[in-house]
């Protein structure tokens, strides 16, 4: 190690005193913790950092000193810079910290602004309603069959043993469709497609048809001209009634919730023996109370359709062999069906087309 | 059908602790179903007493009016003893008759409350009733003309008149099945309760009648087949001014028909008694023999109903030497009618077959009570009793006297029998139903039934003309056994495959327009030429060709709509009407096309129709497409505090067009096009190949005034199925490469009337290889680009699929793909 360098006195040169260093880190420092944003920060570090400033002018100096002095300049210059750079650093963090938490409150929004900018739209609860119940029996292993709202006379009633004298034609309030030599009508049920799907095809015959029918009734809150009904057939060997109450059992659970099953009452349809009527629990007294039940009436019970055993003569017609399968079938309106269970009173709100009744049932029912 | 309860029980033993509800419940769970149940007492609060009317005063207003000022004598009743003074406006009493009086305090069906109350200038303290007030049959009681008068001896003054009127006595109405005639009867009503509590049953119509003899009313049948049973009774000196007694009036009118004569009220009475019409004819008005045959074309009768009725060849009738007497089984003629001067009375109880009272009664509109019965089937082994019965009771109540002749025309067809195998009921129910209960279940209907081996055979009671198969006996057998004990059984499932495509695709494409902001809507689908003048179709439009109904609701409507756009456009101006102003809807539905000469045959019913049976219902059977329509007005997206809203416009129907086809997998080809109802420059035609599947757009603005809703509101409409048969079911899986996109975009002018997708197309293959899409994002046209002119900026995107674009390499396939479209469009690009 070389000795004191007696001849140079670092004094002399008066940035790299270290009273003058020091005075400049004080100055420096100072001036960092008065720079209340990032803006005077920058200027700080430009004033006391930046290539022009006392320090680094300083640190320059040092080349020209003799080489025993430069250590100890440099040692001392260096430590001067690295306590403003770190103070730099430090304000710098506590600066954009404190930017950033004001940016973030400056830029609160009102969040209860409303946000409906597109529409909302909906299908309709019909449409709904019949999937729902689609769903229902497929969910069973049955498959779905539609056919043509004009349709043929035979298919309407005649293939359902219901010729032209027979009294229950009359019940039924056809629209028939000129000429009357077409011999078409509007279905005045989906009964027809029951005759469609056994003349298409083989049994075992498992399907359920929903669809729009029509009767000569004018519009009132519990009338339509257009109205929609869902139809179920079985054909299969041995297939009974009981079969017949399980099938709209389950129905009945699956849309209304558990405990809410069928009953039968005698009744007579032309296309069915036996027939029945299907009545369901009332899925909101469940019986209990029923006398101030607004949805029963006081009945416990709900008519909800018509079903039984398919006709023998039917499946003639429709070229299934009586002697080997039997079969069942039943009937309900899809448009009551969905007024009951969400206490639509008005029929007309159906098929109106105001958006307003569609609207709240969205997208499934 | 309305029974009043103590009738009912006049022919069986219920037991006196079956209560109403009781009756009425196990008799709709035999299938006559309780429609309603009325107690007339319980719709009154008492008191309501016998009152003896001991004064009147006649005390003329000036109104011209005159009403009594009585005195009623109460007995006890008021709690003093003393008359009731009473004002009544009726003046069918006098002093001493037995009245119902009302006391204050009792309060009336409607809510009607009694109280003494001053009118006047008297107090009057109470009320003397009719029948109407009372809620009792019109006509019951004698009081067709004012209050009630009761019989002398029907009770004293002061005694409880809810017991006297007999009002605790319920008539339940039964709503009775088409396969059911028998139970449009006392007689019926009363054999199933019989049946349900398993107690004896008094057959009404059991009785002895006289043999056929030579010495009744002359009948001649000229049509066995229309009326297999004539049987002519008659009696002479009956006293057409007798009144009909209380207790028949009480009937008939809790059955709901009115008490009008005691001949007509003795004929109504065996008719809801026994379930045979009966007609009866003033002797001294008939011309000769009474002859039943078929009306010759042209042929007219004036029926009681006093209308003039043309009749058909068809329709069967009764007859004497003047002509047409009577529609048979419907209703008879006003020539014969029984009238207050008739004392020696013919009566008819006949036979007639169904079918042709029924299409009579369909020709000629006119339902009566006959009609209703026999068109469902009446007994034919009653005429004989059901005379004998009403010569009975015209002796007993009218004093005539019954003649010796007995005219019987024809007989019952033999009962019919039918076979079946002795399980079948448990083979079809479920049920556990033994042969034995079988048997006995059939023989509690009527049924005479033996049994061999297996099979039984069951001779059909006559009263039901309806058991003609071996289901049907199963039917009666099950309901009987109960419906409530079939047990509930899942049949086994079968391996369904699910919901059919078509359906899956119908979801997905609502999905996507609710998703969109479109809400689905049903319309009726009747239209009129209103709606194709108001959608400005042209005379020879093809949407004009329409199939008709012959009876519509509506006769401006009478229609089957070929477009969902007349329904879905009303329903567009219903909202506009209700201040929805932002309507955004779609329907689907069927329209229906006809083929030309649709013909359907009635087939058989026997068998399965042949092939060729099969094909002609198919091929006349309309063509009834599914088809999608969408309609719009309002705006599309609101204005907010974000800003300005967005008004919907023609691209908003063909955007959701787009958007439809798009989540089906479709790619559709959008071209201009000029259709009614659209705006002549704002309509386009989406086709996919060279198939049309609609039209989207912009509303003429005649249709939009026409529909009541605002202008530039816009509609699309589009052949459902024909777009689901194209849907893509398996989407192939893309490629993408990951090497950097080359972004370049690009502005072209080129003359107004250019399509901007030819040009889009042009660009996309004069791009080459590279190319990975073409961006419209910009139109415009002004003074820069030049009249006649528009500027279309496009942003096109390259991309290799297995490296790096080299530099210039997106630059030149861009200048190919202006090259090209200045080539094919004459696009020049925007320096």
């Amino acid at each position: 190690m070389s000795g004191p360098n007696t001849d140079y006195d670092p004094v002399e040169v008066t940035p790299l005193r270290a009273d003058e260093v020091e005075a400049q880190v004080e100055a420096a420092l100072a001036a960092v913790a008065g720079a209340a944003d990032l803006e005077a920060l920058k200027q700080v570090r430009l004033e006391h950092a930046g290539d022009r400033s006392p320090l680094a002018l300083a640190n320059r100096e040092i080349g020209a000193l003799p080489p025993q002095a430069r250590k100890e300049a440099g040692a001392r210059v260096g430590k001067a810079r690295g306590m403003v750079n770190k103070a730099l650093g430090e304000r710098l963090a506590v600066l954009e910290a404190e930017h950033e938490e004001r940016m973030l409150v400056e830029e609160t929004v009102d969040v209860t602004l409303p946000t409906d900018r597109t529409l909302s739209g909906a299908r309709h609860p019909i449409t709904m309603m019949s999937e729902r119940i689609a769903d229902v029996f497929v969910a069973m292993g049955w498959e779905v069959a539609e056919g043509p709202q004009v349709e043929a006379e035979w298919l309407n009633f005649d293939a359902l043993n219901m010729g032209a004298d027979h009294p229950a034609r009359t019940m039924q309030d056809t629209f028939w469709l000129e000429p009357a030599e077409a011999a078409l009508v509007l279905r005045t049920h989906t009964s027809p497609v029951q005759a469609r799907t056994m003349l298409t095809r083989e049994p075992p015959i498992y399907v359920v048809c929903p669809g729009r029918v029509y009767r000569t009734d004018e519009i009132d809150a519990t009338h339509s001209p257009v109205f929609h009904q869902v139809e179920g057939l079985v054909i299969d060997e041995g297939i009974t009634m009981a079969h017949l109450k399980g099938s709209l059992d389950h129905f009945a659970t699956a849309m209304f919730g558990e405990g809410i099953t069928t009953r039968f009452r005698p009744s007579y349809f032309p296309f069915t023996e036996p027939s029945a009527e299907v009545d369901l629990i009332c899925f909101v007294c469940r019986g209990i109370d029923a006398d101030s039940c607004r949805t029963c009436r006081g009945e416990g019970w709900i008519e909800w359709g018509g079903c039984g055993v398919v006709n023998p003569r039917v499946l003639t017609a429709c070229g299934v062999d009586p002697e080997k399968y039997t079969g069942f079938a039943f009937g309900m309106g899809i448009d009551r069906t969905m007024m009951f269970r969400h206490g639509v009173e008005d029929m007309r709100d159906i098929f109106e087309g105001d958006i307003r009744f569609a609207q709240p049932f969205g997208i499934e029912i | 059908m309305k029974a009043p309860v103590s009738w009912i029980r006049e022919y069986v033993d219920l037991p006196e602790a079956v209560s109403t509800d009781e009756l009425a419940a196990k008799l709709t769970m035999l299938g006559l179903k309780l429609e309603a149940l009325e107690t007339p007492a319980d719709a009154i609060t008492g008191p309501l007493v016998v009152g003896r009317v001991l004064s009147i005063e006649k005390e003329p207003q000036k109104n011209g009016k005159v009403i009594n000022w009585c005195t009623v004598d109460v007995a006890d009743a008021n709690g003093t003893g003393e008359p009731q003074g009473i004002i009544c406006g009726a003046h069918n009493f006098v002093e001493g008759d037995l009245v119902v009086v009302c006391l204050p305090g009792a309060v009336l069906p409607g809510n009607f409350e009694i109280s003494a109350r001053k009118t006047y200038g008297h107090i009057s303290a109470g009320m003397i009733c009719s029948a109407a007030e009372l809620g009792l049959g019109e006509g019951a009681f004698n009081s067709h003309d004012g209050i009630i008068v009761l019989p002398a001896d029907a009770g004293a003054p002061g005694d409880d008149a809810f017991d006297v009127l007999d009002m605790h006595d319920s008539v339940i109405e039964f709503e009775i099945n088409p396969d059911r005639a028998y139970a449009l009867s006392l007689r019926g009503i009363a054999r199933e309760a019989a049946t349900g509590f398993d107690v004896p049953f008094r057959d009404p119509a059991d009785r002895d009648v006289p043999a056929a003899n030579g010495d009744g009313p002359p009948v001649v049948v000229d049509d066995a087949e229309g009326c297999p049973v004539f049987v002519a009774r008659s009696v002479t000196g009956f006293d057409a001014s007798a009144p009909t007694p209380e207790w028949m009036a009480q009937r008939l009118a809790g059955a709901g028909m009115r008490p009008i004569s005691l001949a007509v009220d003795i004929t109504n009475y065996v008719m809801l008694e026994l379930g045979q019409p009966i007609h009866g004819y003033d002797r001294a008005k008939l011309a000769g023999a009474i002859r039943v045959r078929r009306a010759t074309e042209g042929e007219q009768l004036t029926t009681l109903d006093g209308q003039l009725r043309k009749l058909s060849a068809e329709d069967l009738l009764i007859t004497d030497d003047s002509g047409p007497i009577g529609i048979a089984g419907t209703m008879g003629g006003q020539t014969t009618e029984l009238s207050e001067s008739t004392s020696d009375v013919v009566i008819e109880a006949a036979h007639f077959d169904a079918v042709s009272i029924f299409r009579t009664e369909r020709r000629h509109k006119l339902p009566s009570e006959a009609s209703k019965r026999f068109e469902r089937g009446v007994d034919p082994e009653l005429p004989a009793a059901a005379a004998d019965r009403v010569v009975e009771l015209m002796v007993e109540l009218g004093g005539a006297t019954a003649d010796d002749g007995v005219t019987v025309v024809g007989e019952a067809p033999p009962r019919r029998s039918v076979t079946a195998a002795t399980d079948l009921p448990a083979r079809v129910t479920g049920m556990e139903i033994s042969a034995e209960t079988t048997v006995a279940n059939l023989e509690k209907v009527g049924c005479d039934v033996t049994v061999n081996g297996d099979t039984l055979a069951a001779t059909v009671p006559s009263w039901r003309p309806d058991m003609s198969d071996p289901f049907d006996l199963v039917e009666e057998v099950a309901r009987i056994v109960g419906y409530d004990k079939v047990p509930s059984v899942l049949p086994p499932a079968p391996s369904g495959r699910g919901l059919p495509l078509a359906q899956k695709l119908r979801r997905r494409v609502g999905l996507v327009l609710a998703g969109a902001g479109w809400t689905e809507t049903i319309n009726y689908p009747f239209v009129g030429d209103v709606d194709w003048a108001n959608l400005g179709l042209a005379d020879d439009d093809e949407r004009r060709r329409t199939i008709r109904m012959a009876n519509p609701l509506n006769a401006e409507e009478p229609q089957l709509a070929t477009t969902l756009l007349p329904g879905l456009l009303r329903s567009l101006g219903l909202n506009v009407g209700r201040g929805n102003a932002d309507a955004s809807l779609f329907e689907t539905g069927l329209v229906f096309l006809p083929k030309g000469d649709e013909k359907a045959p009635i087939l058989g019913v026997d068998r399965r129709p042949t092939d060729e049976e099969w094909a002609a219902i198919e091929k006349a059977v309309p063509h009834q497409p599914q088809h999608l329509a969408l309609a719009l007005t309002g705006q599309r997206e609101r204005e907010g505090w974000w800003g300005e809203g967005r008004q919907g416009s023609w691209a908003d129907a063909i955007g959701a067009v787009r958007d439809v086809a798009g989540a089906l997998g479709i790619e559709i080809e959008v071209r201009a096009a000029s259709v009614a109802p659209w705006h002549p420059g704002r309509c386009a035609e989406i086709r996919v190949g060279e198939t049309v599947l609609g039209h989207a757009g912009e509303l003429h603005p005649k249709v939009c005034k026409a529909y009541g809703v605002p202008a530039r509101s816009a509609a699309a409409e589009v052949d459902l199925d024909a777009l689901l048969g194209l849907a893509q079911v398996t989407t192939p899986s893309p490629s993408f490469g990951s090497y950097p996109v080359a972004k370049e975009d690009v502005a072209l002018v080129v003359d107004a009337s250019v399509p901007s997708a030819d040009v889009a197309a042009a660009l996309h293959e004069g791009a080459g290889d590279l190319i990975e899409s073409v961006r419209l994002f910009d139109v415009f046209t002004g003074e820069q680009v030049g009249p006649g002119k528009k500027s279309l900026a496009f942003a096109l995107r390259f991309r290799a699929p297995d490296r790096t674009l080299k530099e210039g390499e997106a630059g030149a396939a861009r200048d190919a793909a202006v090259a090209l479209a200045g080539e094919r469009m004459g696009a020049v690009q925007r320096a």
